[in-house]
């Protein structure tokens, strides 16, 4: 066993700073180049569709799933406390305020990197170690272009529509608690949400915050298996990192996010 | 013949770091043009980061790699890549792209580097699988495939742009002997009859001995020796000698470095 000295322990305590900072520094550059510069090999348009089904697409059951048991859950909850001060008409529009604003956007990220963000990593990570990168950088084809920007450029754009899909199921999965099992009078439901959501205050708001989610949770995946170590234990170790650091992305730009929209200062 | 023309890739006064540990300090390499050069040497020694450097997939700490004339630290990145379409790289795993089949993984480079109508394609594609033996196995998945197979399909992709300079890394790794046999054909075969140069970065020795008409020995961070595989089995040089006859023990020592035995044993009593 080999003993580490205080002395030694500060400086690695220096080493994680310069290393946390460096592979910041490495993760902008990686960002940039695959996003900007000369195009790649293929047809992109090819590229980004295929990458769209599987990123996009195929999260599309447990984003609906989640949805209509999230949206149900709100209503149960948000009827039992509002009919105690007698305004459980107010069931609807508690519902599409806290999906559009909140949940939707939030939760369909944090399900994005368990669901996508994970096996993007664990893929480009695996391709790392059987040296399928290294084999297009070989054959003269950019694996930044070739595999990294479809996947980021399909992350981008399914996590918003994504979150839109959620909520949308989510208020109709609550509007189905709501109107049909507990009883709620349907027209008072709809017109209260209708009244009370604004498009630019909360759609809009909402949309914008699964914007930057989903830039962050993509580009964390894609980092993390395009840098991992190439073993077995390397790349379990970066899906673990991206699904640790993207939800804590997410909470924390969800906070600063809402601060900025919402915060009134 | 001027010196550009005579040698392919050249490494001069080339040294490389990884972390503190140096992997390589001052050396020289001349790759002849159209010819099989060994690279051998102890694991661990470098071998595949001097294939890397020479793929400028790796920058060196110092010094110069010259590819076809060109000084490749020197060059952009989209210059790098256009550099590359001259240069195949047949890599220990084979490293076939999972999503394609077989027919797919040698059209690639075709497709992303030509503009050739699809019936070229597949014609050129055929071809190079003919020269594998493989050609029945066009439409099989990488995963379906043995490991001697992967890697003759590995070959025929790397052949597909007709480079004129291929590498092989560790290429007699873990196959059979019916397998080795055929692959040691097909790179004298292909060095022959098309004139590529061949660089094979391996440990085995009878293998790289029986195709290579040049070899160098790295270790130790240097070139411990070069010549035709029958003046390195001759060497005089110890180090030389005791890879070349396989020596347990010698100026490359059995023990990794450590402290006495005795107190070993007996320190913590």
């Amino acid at each position: 066993m080999r003993k580490t000295s205080t002395l030694e322990r500060i400086r690695l305590f220096g080493r994680a700073g310069i290393d946390a900072v460096a592979t910041l520094g490495r993760a902008t550059v990686f960002l940039v180049r695959a996003l900007f510069g000369r195009s790649g090999a293929g047809n992109p348009l090819q590229l980004l569709i295929k990458q769209l089904y599987s990123i996009g697409v195929m999260s599309l059951a447990i984003i609906v799933v989640s949805g209509v048991f999230i949206g149900m859950v709100l209503s149960l909850q948000g009827f039992n406390i509002l009919s105690d001060y007698g305004s459980e008409q107010a069931v609807g529009q508690m519902v599409a305020l806290t999906l559009l604003r909140e949940l939707g956007p939030v939760v369909t990220a944090l399900l994005f990197a368990g669901r996508a963000g994970s096996a993007l990593t664990a893929e480009i990570g695996n391709m790392k170690s059987t040296e399928q990168l290294s084999s297009l950088e070989m054959i003269g084809v950019d694996p930044l272009k070739y595999i990294v920007a479809p996947r980021l450029w399909a992350g981008f754009i399914s996590m918003p529509l994504l979150a839109v899909i959620f909520s949308v199921v989510g208020i109709w999965g609550g509007a189905m608690v709501a109107i049909d099992w507990l009883g709620v009078y349907e027209g008072s439901f709809w017109a209260n949400m209708q009244n009370s959501v604004s498009f630019r205050e909360d759609v809009l708001n909402g949309v914008i915050k699964s914007i930057v989610f989903g830039f962050v949770v993509t580009w964390i995946a894609v980092f993390q298996g395009y840098d991992c170590e190439p073993t077995s234990e390397g790349i379990s170790r970066a899906t673990t990192k991206t699904v640790v650091y993207a939800s804590l992305a997410v909470l924390g730009l969800d906070f600063i996010l809402t601060a900025l929209m919402f915060g009134d200062f | 013949m001027s010196a550009e023309q005579q040698y392919a890739v050249e490494l001069k006064n080339l040294s490389f770091q990884r972390g503190d540990r140096e992997i390589f300090k001052n050396i020289d390499i001349c790759i002849p043009r159209g010819k099989v050069t060994g690279i051998m040497g102890p694991s661990g020694c470098g071998k595949t980061t001097l294939l890397r450097l020479i793929g400028a997939q790796l920058r060196p700490s110092k010094g110069e790699v010259w590819v076809n004339g060109l000084n490749l630290p020197s060059l952009s990145r989209s210059e790098l890549f256009d550099m590359r379409k001259q240069m195949g790289v047949l890599f220990q795993s084979g490293a076939l792209f999972t999503d394609l089949d077989v027919f797919e993984n040698v059209a690639f480079p075709l497709r992303v580097h030509t503009q050739l109508p699809d019936e070229m394609i597949r014609d050129i594609v055929l071809m190079k699988l003919q020269a594998v033996g493989l050609r029945g196995a066009l439409e099989l998945m990488p995963d379906e495939l043995s490991g001697g197979m992967k890697r003759r399909v590995a070959l025929a992709r790397a052949i597909a742009l007709d480079p004129q300079i291929l590498m092989y890394d560790e290429p007699f790794v873990g196959q059979d002997p019916i397998a080795m046999g055929v692959l040691v054909r097909l790179i004298r075969l292909l060095s022959d009859a098309l004139g590529i140069t061949s660089i094979v970065v391996s440990h085995d020795l009878a293998e790289t001995a029986s195709i290579a008409d040049y070899i160098y020995l790295v270790g130790d961070t240097k070139v411990l020796g070069q010549g035709t595989p029958d003046e390195l089995m001759n060497s005089d040089d110890p180090r030389v000698r005791q890879f070349m006859q396989g020596i347990p023990d010698g100026p490359v020592p059995f023990h990794y470095p450590a402290a006495g035995y005795r107190d070993d044993l007996l320190g913590g009593r």
